[in-house]
């Protein structure tokens, strides 16, 4: 478990998480990255460049 | 076998990969382009190189100097570099004669305003670099032409001097999307939106589209035009025949494997493991 840094929630880590990837807050809806995963730790997804894409 | 894993975020697609590696029991080397540092000489201790940046300046760059070391990628810095650059795609669907709609390139207000009317009403003016349907501007008249190009020239950045202009083609609503892997055209979707921009990123709807021999012998035209490896290839139907719009070389699939029935993050980890071994 771990707690989303926008609002303070509780957001629960699947088993296979990574580092890195980016998962939603279920009570905010925030865009969060799994900046650790142990201990769990989250971080707000970087907002989109102008560069990202396919 | 060690196959590296460039990345940054890991989205759903990287996730799919991830599982995909570990069906094929292999565990990838991951490499985070955001913590990475690089230099001309030391060569990593891989076999090969599977690029899934979101960036594509660090995609790229980072293709550029695995390359320089020795290190094998897929997809490789050159057919980063065509597929990063609509122009140059352009440039090398017309040098291999893949069909294409009308396209334009000019590098001033006054030279592209020119173009505009050239190519006639509508026109899609796109930004060079870029992508997910982001910064696309339909053209339908003058006045929208002046505004925009006004707009470029006084708040973009420096790319956005370079104007791509596009003849619209009227797609009815879709677009198809085909994919690539190697020299096979594995699977393709109909992207179906209200609005003439049909990415998925935008909200198109993803639905299954049979790989016709037309859309599979253009594909893989359009792929080996600019390099092959793995591509995605935006196609639009154009009366009888097909027209190459833009090809993707980090390609995302995650609305596709199931509409689809292809799994496409297995044939992927497939391709490039055979290409490791090759």
């Amino acid at each position: 478990m771990a707690e989303c840094p926008v609002c303070g929630a509780d957001v629960e880590l699947e088993n296979d998480a990574v580092q890195g990837e980016l998962i939603p807050c279920a009570e905010c809806g925030s865009e969060l990255e799994v900046l650790e995963t142990s201990p769990p730790q989250l971080g707000e997804a970087p907002a989109a460049e102008e560069d990202w894409g396919e | 076998m060690k196959i590296g894993l460039l990345h940054s975020l890991l989205r759903k697609d990287e996730k799919l990969l991830l599982e995909a590696f570990a069906r094929a029991r292999i565990e990838p080397v991951m490499l985070d382009d955001r913590r990475i540092i690089l230099d001309f000489t030391t060569r990593p201790d891989l076999d090969i190189l599977l690029e899934r940046s979101i960036n594509h300046s660090r995609a790229l760059h980072a293709l550029r100097l695995f390359e320089s070391v020795g290190v094998r990628c897929v997809n490789n810095s050159e057919v980063a570099r065509i597929c990063g650059d609509k122009l140059l795609t352009s440039v090398a669907l017309c040098e291999h004669g893949v069909p294409q709609p009308e396209v334009r390139v000019a590098f001033t207000e006054a030279s592209a305003l020119e173009a505009i009317e050239e190519l006639g009403y509508p026109v899609v003016l796109k930004p060079a670099v870029g992508s997910w349907g982001r910064l696309l501007s339909k053209i339908n008249d003058r006045d929208a032409a002046e505004t925009v190009l006004e707009h470029k020239t006084v708040l973009g950045s420096y790319h956005h001097s370079v104007f791509y202009i596009q003849q619209y083609v009227e797609k009815h609503g879709r677009d198809i999307r085909s994919f690539v892997v190697g020299d096979e055209c594995i699977a393709a979707i109909y992207r179906d939106s209200d609005h003439w921009i049909t990415n998925t990123a935008r909200g198109a709807r993803a639905s299954k589209c049979p790989v016709s021999n037309a859309i599979a012998e253009l594909s893989l035209a359009a792929a080996a035009a600019v390099g092959g490896g793995i591509v995605a290839v935006d196609l639009f139907e154009n009366g009888d025949g097909l027209l190459v719009n833009e090809v993707n070389y980090t390609m995302e699939f995650k609305n596709s494997i199931d509409t689809t029935g292809v799994d496409i993050p297995d044939k992927i980890v497939a391709h490039v493991a055979r290409e490791a071994r090759a």
